[in-house]
């Protein structure tokens, strides 16, 4: 018989100690609000349920959401597809792959709020190089006065800043497949459409899913950057789901809605991806059967 | 179908100086139209890289390749026709079994008639029929080989198939099918098939012809016969057979052969016997096969020390040392006689027959 011992519960006290501060207090924090009113530190008031049907009818709400989701399909139809054409482009192997991975990965390596500055900047078409230029060739460019403009800016600006980390999950994916690949395609006389529709892209299923994963939950969150750039403005044009709540939370000290739909929105998040991760996952492997050898 | 003529070499590096530098070293070679070649060595020999500049996946650094007289050199291997199968199963995952044997089909053009006639066919010859419509990506590793054999055959006007090691992942009884299934499409279309193995056994099953390669060299070209029975370098000596030939070292003095401070005056032509008296110091190469105990003290035979004798089922193999304090181990395969022989003693071996080779510089005296 194997002695019992309890030791072990000692060992994963710090990690569960960890887990509760980062983690699971703030979360509890955030459910206790969402079903109190609180008035002051004194006065709190039970409501069950109130605050999450009151976030539900909010029609600025609803909007901020729509905005929201264009924004993030806009964000993966565009960076996915530049993400692989530039994986493709970069150079194999010598110094200038090297060259190529530093170049890319550099707008990565820059913090949000410097990335809205600069465009900020970039886009004024009194100082800014694009909004000159834009201005100089006949374009009303304008993103502090016309809501496509600004949308469109803020789009731009996440491609800039994170098709990068696409090209490189491609780029690591390409470069894991076996050279006897393109040798069997070439053999097969395989045009360069087929290779990739059959070799390159099968192969990067797994990193694509990754990407799409983590631009789906970033730009989803995405709040810095259209803060810098425009505030969430022109009019609501830029206000994305977390500027909404901030404004909620922080502007108006709503705290029970906003602990409400920040609840809703965490569940949105995880329910997308569930359904992303499942549907990538099937596509890949659909009508697989193992069968015997021979 | 095609005759190829190989006049190339190729080295890896920019400007090769010594031999080392090659991966393989010029080589001048026909291969006749509808011959079954197998290109056999031990890993790193070269036949790989040999394979991929006649498929023209590789060119070569130096000389030409010719299908039926004209320069391919610079040619695609889709403009070379070359149908090849390596020695990984590579399939194209989201496809069914039937469109992975389709695919170098219509990437042709080929009518989807014709295609499906010929998909049929390949999958009946390899067994495939059944999984037709699976997708591909889920089958075990000697299925997905299958699929690529499957691919390479599927074509019929190719100039020839190139085999790299196809049967290294499939299961030893899958293997004979296989390799007689290969020998039958064969002997049925005579196509040109060009076999790379380092299994002495496949190849010469396999090969009408067997190119035996070493470091970047084809140091034999012959059929499985003129292999075993007159190795042209005492590496085919080695390489070819189970056990491979014995070779002592012998020398000429005083009008006779000396091997292990024993005068010996075989029976040989008389180009050889001068040959071998103007080099002095050569080898001596006998097969296992042809080894005989003699009596002892046979004027005709070496005394050798006895190691070891084993029963290997249907033979005796008897390991040896020469008796003379020199270092060369004799393996002979004898008869029920060997049962008799215990370690430590002294055993007589005829060594001098019709079947004995000589080497000097390792190479065969003719």
């Amino acid at each position: 018989m194997k002695p019992v011992n309890q030791k072990a519960w000692l060992l994963v006290l710090p990690v569960v100690i960890c887990v509760a501060f980062s983690a699971i207090l703030p979360l509890m924090t955030i459910v206790n609000y969402s079903v109190q009113d609180i008035i002051s530190p004194e006065r709190r008031v039970f409501v069950g349920t109130e605050w999450f049907a009151t976030v539900l009818r909010d029609g600025e709400l609803h909007d901020a959401l729509l905005r929201q989701l264009g924004f993030s399909l806009a964000v993966l139809c565009v960076e996915i597809p530049i993400g692989i054409l530039l994986a493709l482009a970069m150079p194999a192997r010598g110094w200038q792959a090297s060259a190529a991975l530093v170049i890319i990965a550099l707008s990565l390596l820059i913090p949000w709020n410097v990335v809205g500055t600069i465009w900020q900047i970039f886009g004024r078409t009194d100082i800014g190089l694009l909004g000159a230029a834009l201005d100089g060739m006949g374009f009303a460019y304008n993103y502090t006065g016309s809501a496509v403009d600004a949308w469109v800016t803020v789009l731009v600006m996440d491609v800039w800043h994170w098709t990068p980390l696409v090209a490189l999950l491609c780029y690591a994916g390409l470069r894991a497949i076996p050279d006897a690949y393109y040798q069997a395609a070439q053999i097969d006389g395989a045009s360069r459409f087929a290779v990739f529709r059959f070799i390159q892209l099968p192969k990067l299923r797994g990193v694509l899913m990754i990407a799409v994963l983590l631009r789906f939950m970033d730009s989803f969150m995405i709040y810095t950057e259209p803060f810098v750039l425009t505030g969430g403005g022109p009019g609501n044009a830029t206000t994305f789901l977390s500027q909404y709540l901030t404004q909620k939370a922080v502007g108006q000290f709503d705290l029970g809605p906003a602990a409400a739909f920040s609840i809703v929105y965490f569940l949105i998040i995880l329910l997308t991806c569930f359904v992303l991760y499942n549907w990538m996952q099937r596509a890949g492997t659909a009508g697989t059967e193992e069968v015997p050898n021979g | 179908m095609a005759r190829i003529d190989l006049d190339l070499a190729h080295s890896y590096v920019a400007d090769p100086q010594k031999d080392e530098d090659y991966a393989l070293l010029p080589l001048n070679f026909t291969f006749e139209d509808g011959g079954a070649y197998a290109l056999l060595g031990p890993s790193g020999c070269g036949k790989t890289t040999l394979l991929n500049c006649i498929s023209g996946l590789l060119r070569p650094s130096q000389g030409t390749i010719r299908f039926d007289g004209n320069d391919v050199t610079d040619a695609s291997p889709q403009a070379r026709n070359i149908a090849q199968v390596f020695q990984f199963p590579v399939i194209y995952d989201t496809m069914t079994v039937g469109e992975n044997l389709a695919f170098p089909l219509r990437n042709r053009g080929v009518s989807a008639a014709q295609v499906k006639e010929r998909v049929g066919k390949v999958a009946e010859m390899l067994d495939l029929s059944a999984s037709l419509d699976r997708r591909a990506s889920g089958l075990a590793a000697d299925a997905k080989q299958k699929i690529s054999l499957g691919r390479g055959l599927v074509r019929q006007d190719v100039s020839a198939i190139l085999f790299d090691e196809p049967l290294t992942v499939i299961d030893p009884h899958l293997k004979w099918q296989l390799r007689r299934k290969l020998k039958e499409i064969h002997h049925e279309f005579r196509l040109t098939l060009i076999y790379v193995t380092h299994d002495q056994t496949e190849a010469l099953t396999f090969a009408d012809q067997v190119v035996v390669m070493s470091r970047g060299k084809a140091v034999q070209v012959g059929s499985a016969d003129a292999l075993f029975e007159r190795p042209a370098h005492t590496f085919v000596g080695h390489f070819i057979g189970s056990p491979g030939m014995n070779f002592l070292p012998g020398q000429w003095r005083d009008g006779a052969v000396e091997v292990a401070g024993r005068r010996f005056l075989p029976d040989l032509p008389p180009q050889t016997l001068s040959a071998l008296q103007s080099a002095g110091n050569f080898k001596i190469g006998v097969r296992p096969e042809y080894l005989q105990l003699a009596p002892e003290g046979d004027p005709q035979a070496l005394p050798v020390r006895v190691e070891r004798a084993q029963d290997i089922g249907t033979y005796w193999l008897m390991t040896s040392k020469v008796n003379h304090g020199e270092d060369a181990t004799i393996r002979a395969r004898l008869g029920t006689e060997a049962a008799a022989l215990r370690p430590g003693k002294t055993a007589w071996l005829s060594v001098f027959n019709r079947h004995t080779c000589f080497y000097i510089n390792e190479e065969l005296v003719p």
